[in-house]
């Protein structure tokens, strides 16, 4: 697939942007395996996916596609040329009722390729007054499809302070994206338990220091 | 071609020539194996961005005096950032914090650049502190209350309001002094960053004793000392430039730097509070532009009151 040059600018763009409005940088970010990964991170506003995307290194970064709900991304010409062009975003359908595709085998396919993806486990912006909303259990099943693959637990500081819901005005305060341990579902274990502990590895990201 | 010709422009130049030197004398130390990493990469990276901030610097001083106004402008805001990311400050302070940044911050720099001394220096300490936690209030969360405007005020207060006596100075207009009061503001940065220079360099050949371990594990009294009479040194040297005589420059020196070093005090210990080792990463290889901005903080109020009772 090959980038237009306004998609390629846009994209250059915003990447300047974030890193020169959020004075963005990236914490602990674990080193690319040999493997696929799945980077999951907390979802508190609509900046979260061009702040994680523009921390990576550029290399690392155009091969890391977001997986976004195509509910939103398909609702308007623009919306849906930025989804596929400007983030080659993975969409899915979210509602079990109208879809007809297995969304996890859509991002599973991707990852067979050797690319990564961008994960909000929540499944939803969190609006609530909760750090983090139940995890809901697709990436546990992704994980299973793809046994192979690292899932990489990230936390995105301060996001819901610069911008929180009701405000218009972004307040500039600075950024970051904190990396945890790359973790994998262990043989056997079962849904519960692997969320809760990726749900606590991304709380401890958020109480970290430095 | 004046201004390429001024007092200032003259402190540049030798700066400048002194660049070149320091980059030399490290790239010597380094290729000849005397200084190893990490050091060496950290030296590198300190002397480049030694360049860019003097380049900097320059430009502003030789576009006028509304470029510094606006460069300090620029710096309030990168420090006021920093500065509120590692507050207690939350959701209910968002409002609050929108009026610092985009409402107080600007009329600061606008009121000093259009000579208005007077709610220049009343803004921030009376208005802000009187009616910003107005905003607060009215979003009801009262957990934290007190802390939360306190940070947000010293936010203000160290970021702005202090910064903004930097261009200040330049409004300056001294009785009987030769020069302009760029030449006092090139003068002032000069003497209290080479202090902190000369406090690194001190510290590191000589330093023994500890001179707040809790606070800073790095500073030393033996740095202390070295550096702000190497510093105070400096300044005297400078006498001809200034409107000074040789002693008195040798005593607002070592007051502006005093100040300068109890201000990177003050600004270490809320760093170890908060657990941060930097305030940021805008400056390569300096941490935040407020790691590097903290001693101007607390020195330029107190060296403009000195020219303002003193010399005019």
């Amino acid at each position: 697939m090959t980038a237009t040059i306004a998609a390629r600018m846009t994209r250059a763009g915003l990447v300047a942007a974030a890193r020169v409005l959020l004075s963005l940088r990236a914490i602990d970010l674990p080193p690319k395996g040999s493997g696929p990964r799945v980077l999951v991170a907390n979802h508190v506003s609509h900046a979260d996916f061009v702040a994680l995307w523009s921390v990576l290194p550029k290399q690392l970064r155009l091969q890391t596609r977001p997986v976004a709900g195509a509910d939103y991304w398909e609702r308007s010409d623009l919306r849906r040329w930025t989804a596929n062009h400007v983030f080659r975003a993975v969409l899915i359908d979210r509602d079990p009722a109208s879809r007809r595709s297995d969304p996890v085998e859509a991002v599973a396919e991707v990852l067979r390729s050797g690319e990564d993806v961008i994960f909000f486990p929540e499944g939803t912006r969190n609006l609530t007054d909760a750090r983090l909303l139940p995890l809901k259990s697709g990436i546990y099943h992704l994980a299973r499809t793809v046994p192979e693959v690292e899932i990489v637990p990230a936390w995105i500081l301060n996001l819901d302070r610069i911008l929180p819901k009701g405000a218009f005005l972004p307040v500039p305060l600075n950024c970051a994206v904190r990396f945890g341990t790359p973790m994998q579902v262990g043989p056997g274990e079962s849904r519960e338990d692997f969320l809760n502990r990726l749900s606590s590895a991304m709380l401890a990201l958020a109480e970290a220091k430095g | 071609m004046d201004r390429f010709h001024s007092p200032s422009a003259y402190v540049f130049y030798g700066l400048f020539a002194f660049l070149i030197l320091a980059t030399l004398v490290a790239q010597f130390l380094i290729r000849s194996g005397r200084v190893t990493e990490p050091t060496a990469g950290n030296l590198t990276q300190r002397i480049r961005a030694w360049w860019v901030m003097i380049g900097v610097l320059a430009l502003i001083f030789t576009l006028g005096a509304g470029a510094i106004t606006l460069f300090f402008a620029l710096c309030s805001m990168a420090a006021l950032r920093e500065f509120a990311t590692i507050t207690h400050t939350r959701r209910d302070d968002h409002d609050g914090l929108a009026i610092a940044f985009y409402l107080i911050l600007p009329l600061q720099y606008l009121l000093v650049y259009f000579e208005v001394p007077v709610f220049a220096a009343l803004l921030i300490p009376v208005y802000s502190f009187l009616l910003l936690p107005v905003v607060t209030v009215f979003k009801g969360e009262v957990q934290g209350f007190l802390t939360r405007v306190s940070e947000t005020q010293w936010g203000l207060m160290v970021c702005v309001y202090c910064v903004s006596h930097i261009p200040a100075i330049l409004t300056l207009d001294i009785p009987l002094y030769r020069y302009s009061a760029f030449t006092l503001v090139a003068w002032l940065i000069l003497v209290v960053q080479a202090s902190d220079v000369l406090q690194y360099i001190w510290g590191k050949s000589i330093g023994r004793h500890l001179l707040a371990p809790r606070v800073s594990p790095s500073k030393t009294v033996e740095g202390l000392v070295g550096g702000m009479l190497s510093a105070t040194v400096l300044g005297m040297a400078l006498t001809p430039i200034t409107p000074f005589r040789w002693w008195e420059a040798g005593l607002i020196a070592l007051t502006v730097t005093g100040f300068g070093t109890l201000g990177g005090l003050i600004m270490s210990a809320i760093k170890r509070d908060r657990g941060v080792k930097d305030w940021g990463t805008l400056v390569q290889g300096h941490g935040g532009i407020l790691d590097r901005l903290d001693s101007l903080v607390f020195s330029a109020p107190v060296f403009l009151h000195i020219l303002a009772w003193g010399w005019m």
